[in-house]
């Protein structure tokens, strides 16, 4: 039942991955990638983890695509044959190293769910999932992370005023 | 035969009622447009020393009808110059995020009817209040593609405009109504309003009902923060280009969101089905229903006469007024809220 759930959802959000690399409108690329999120949200409750799977929605494909969209508007994007995109030279050796790394964490990913016994699943927890686990394990396990990530986010808000204000003035 | 039958769906019955429950929701729904429009319309005439339409049936009720008749044998315009996929697709996502949003709105208590508990909801979701906001704020891109789909600048402009808009009475909406979240201690929305039993949320959370209310004006882009669709300054604003039963898509999805909104103004600090004053008995469902209607109607009539009685607000006052008085007023109420809860 839930694989029946689990294929289409993530087919569709193989399929849109694609078109968001392949499209060649901004604006076909920023709707796919936000059907592609609304994928994601619905694997997550798949997973019952309702409240990430609704963070996901309201942050990711919310928020954030709402910015994108922003930007492709402000600049008036249309979708330009003569546009041709070209690495710069001195791209390739990052784009290389940035190869190697998503070939790393995809391996990783995936001998971690190969050695994993799934003839025995572990047991879900009747809380798991829920906004107070959630936000429970957010401020006692996973505090240091959590914290410096909202540090990061906010050096980025400031950086981003700073940069603003001094082309204002 | 028959036994044989209802032994095979007797574990699919959660499946038939919440199909049947949702079915039920999108027809009265969509059903309910042309008569708001036409309260609508006739409360207007009445706030403007004016009759409104009262020829085509009795009481004018005739009117929506022949409306959305003629909206639904109208030519559909499409210009060349449009994105033919996203301009089609706009007006689906506002209906259809509208639609969605009110599934969660719970009515009314559960009841008793063929041994079956039947709850007046089509989803009762544990993190419904942020179910709400993540689809409504979904239904933002309706407008935004519209926007961008139509290749016109006004519509562009209109676009532009009401993302921002939205963007901006989101935060205020959220943040008013996590008072009342952290006084009930729950994000579901039944036990919101199971917790109001005695006391409704408005006394306890008075800055947090008005700064909720404003917000939720803005945030169905109602008169006076109607901004994106400015006819003085933008023509139409973003539904510029539509015409025919696209027009008509984008004010089903508005006033849906209308009745959305008074509906979740009521859960969160009316008290949902709970009557106060006058005591009212529940036979099986109508009473707590007929509550809870008649406060939404009344929400919603204030809706109406706010717009009549208001003039359109300047965008840059609109984004000020926002971001200026009601965040820093909402964020004020939250940390108020939080230390009462703290010392009581």
């Amino acid at each position: 039942m839930e694989l029946l759930i689990f294929y289409p959802i993530a087919a569709l959000a193989v399929v849109l991955a694609l078109f968001v690399v392949f499209n060649k409108s901004p604006i076909g690329s920023a709707v796919s990638l936000i059907g592609l999120m609304l994928c994601l949200a619905g694997v997550f409750i798949g997973l019952s983890a309702h409240f990430v799977a609704i963070l996901q929605v309201i942050i990711y494909a919310g928020a954030i695509m709402v910015l994108f969209m922003f930007v492709i508007m402000l600049l008036n994007l249309k979708d330009d044959d003569n546009v041709i995109w070209k690495s710069r030279e001195g791209n390739t050796l990052l784009t290389v190293l940035t190869g190697f790394l998503v070939l790393g964490i995809l391996y990783k990913i995936i001998s971690i769910t190969l050695s994993a016994d799934s003839s025995k699943p572990a047991k879900i927890m009747e809380s798991f999932g829920t906004t107070a686990e959630v936000g429970k394990s957010l401020f006692t396990t996973y505090v240091l992370p959590f914290e410096v990530a909202s540090i990061l986010l906010l050096v980025a808000m400031v950086g981003a005023l700073v940069l603003a204000k001094t082309k204002i003035d | 035969m028959i036994d044989s039958v209802i032994d095979f769906l007797a574990p699919y019955t959660f499946l038939i009622v919440g199909a049947v429950k949702a079915v039920i929701i999108a027809i009265g729904l969509l059903s309910s447009v042309p008569l708001l429009v036409w309260l609508e319309r006739r409360l207007m005439g009445r706030f403007q020393v004016r009759l409104g339409p009262n020829r085509v049936g009795p009481f004018g009720l005739g009117q929506p009808f022949a409306d959305s008749l003629k909206l639904l044998f109208k030519e559909s315009i499409v210009q060349n110059s449009a994105d033919k996929f996203l301009f089609y697709l706009a007006p689906a996502v506002v209906v259809f995020t509208a639609i969605v949003t009110f599934s969660l709105i719970p009515f009314g208590k559960p009841f008793e009817i063929f041994d079956q508990k039947i709850g007046m909801w089509v989803a009762n979701v544990n993190v419904g209040i942020l179910f709400v906001f993540a689809i409504s704020s979904m239904g933002i891109y309706g407008i935004v593609l519209a926007g961008l789909s139509s290749n016109n600048k006004y519509s562009l402009m209109g676009g532009l405009r009401s993302s921002a808009q939205m963007i901006s009475y989101e935060l205020t909406l959220g943040l008013a109504a996590l008072g009342v979240i952290m006084i009930t201690g729950s994000l579901n929305l039944q036990e919101i309003v199971d917790a109001q039993k005695t006391v409704p949320n408005i006394l306890l959370q008075p800055l947090a009902f008005v700064l909720f209310y404003i917000a939720g004006v803005a945030e169905t882009n109602r008169a006076p923060f109607d901004l994106p669709e400015a006819e003085q300054e933008l023509v139409a604003g973003f539904h510029t280009e539509y015409s025919g039963m696209k027009f008509a898509m984008f004010f089903m999805g508005e006033y849906i969101n209308m009745i959305t909104m008074s509906a979740l103004i009521t859960l969160l600090f009316l008290g949902g089905w709970h009557s106060y004053i006058i005591p009212v008995p529940d036979l099986l469902f109508i009473g707590p229903l007929l509550v809870f209607s008649v406060k939404v109607f009344i929400l919603l009539c204030i809706l109406i006469w706010l717009r009549s009685t208001f003039p359109r607000i300047r965008y840059d006052r609109l984004m000020t007024f926002g971001w200026k008085i009601l965040v820093p007023l909402a964020m004020l109420n939250l940390m108020v809220t939080s230390v009462f809860i703290v010392i009581f």
